[in-house]
């Protein structure tokens, strides 16, 4: 799901790093106001977790690989804003340590897995676990259910910037500048192989950590502690 | 043992196990991530490399490309797994490292 350089237009790039500045900027003035000092090793270490499962790649035999994300865990326990912080340092960080996503892409990049994916994934889990005690089993599998919806909405995205791309730019001999395919093409593969195994992995991870948390550290995944300030 | 110490022991597992990411794909002849191609593939895919693709597909030269070394492409999977846990190593340090340095101004003091 990391968009490479040259896949995007620079409309849609500049387009991208227009709406992730003010994120950027609320998400880091919510998080001055509500994200406590002990909190910051778990900021830490969502981060970290997030930049290290992206690295394993799931293969599709004979097709594409893809990998989970790790937004949504951070977003449980830490509140969406934080989470997009979290998840912006391991995407910047990729990018310019291992080309892995485009130095172009990284406002694109950023609003599908650091922003799109973190809310859904928040809201979805809020919902579903609304009133369920801290250690119940719906918690467990509300985690999964938002964490395999939110990597697809993500996915979702991701396929509509790249299908946009030749309708965005293309030569007189309609020859595609950028990502060559359309929206019939871009969105059904990408929502596709998410919705198909990434998905899975992604639901599976997130609630095999909730599950240890509930058992260890169920304090964790009490509201309260969370940041869930949605506000400006 | 404190419950952040756990979590970190966990990290540096798949810090460790990383290789898998890039064992897996290459057993099951995966291929690449759809719209991560490079410039062969796309050839071969759409018969054409765009002008603006190719124009800003190199414009970034990351230090360790693919989390692997430069020049270590045909080292064979065990020298490209090593490569892929120092990345690992690498890579979490310095988003450890960032976000520690963020989550202090940010962070409320004393509590």
């Amino acid at each position: 799901m990391h968009i490479p350089d040259g896949y995007l237009g620079p409309g849609t790039c500049g387009f991208f790093y227009a709406v992730m500045l003010p994120v950027w900027t609320i998400a880091s003035r919510i998080v001055r106001r509500t994200l406590r000092a002990r909190q910051v090793p778990m900021l830490a270490i969502a981060a970290a977790f997030s930049f290290v499962i992206m690295m394993f790649n799931v293969p599709i035999p004979g097709g594409s690989t893809g990998h989970a994300v790790g937004a949504v865990l951070a977003a449980i326990l830490l509140g969406p804003w934080a989470a997009c912080i979290a998840v912006t340092v391991a995407l910047v960080i990729q990018a310019l340590l291992f080309g892995d996503g485009g130095i172009t892409a990284i406002g694109a990049n950023c609003f599908n897995m650091a922003f799109v994916m973190p809310f859904a994934g928040y809201y979805i889990y809020r919902t579903i676990s609304y009133n369920a005690p801290v250690n119940s089993k719906r918690r467990v599998i509300a985690s999964g259910v938002a964490a395999y919806l939110a990597l697809n909405i993500a996915a979702l995205f991701t396929g509509i910037e790249f299908g946009l791309q030749p309708l965005l730019h293309h030569t007189s001999v309609s020859q595609a500048l950028y990502s060559p395919y359309g929206l019939n093409v871009a969105v059904p593969a990408m929502l596709g192989e998410h919705l198909l195994l990434f998905g899975w992995v992604e639901a599976l991870v997130t609630a095999l950590v909730i599950k240890y948390l509930q058992k260890h550290s169920p304090e964790l995944l009490e509201e309260r502690q969370v940041n869930n300030e949605a506000y400006l | 043992m404190k419950l952040t110490s756990k979590l970190w022991i966990g990290i540096g597992i798949l810090a460790v196990l990383s290789p898998l990411g890039l064992l897996l794909p290459e057993h099951f002849k995966a291929g690449s991530a759809w719209g991560e191609w490079g410039a062969d593939e796309m050839r071969e895919l759409v018969g054409y490399i765009p002008k603006g693709l190719a124009r800003l597909a190199e414009l970034w030269k990351a230090p360790l490309p693919d989390y692997a070394f430069k020049g270590w492409e045909e080292k064979g999977l065990p020298a490209l797994s090593f490569a892929y846990i120092i990345s690992a190593v690498a890579g979490i340090a310095v988003v450890v490292l960032l976000v520690l340095v963020i989550g202090k101004a940010l962070s409320k003091r004393g509590d």
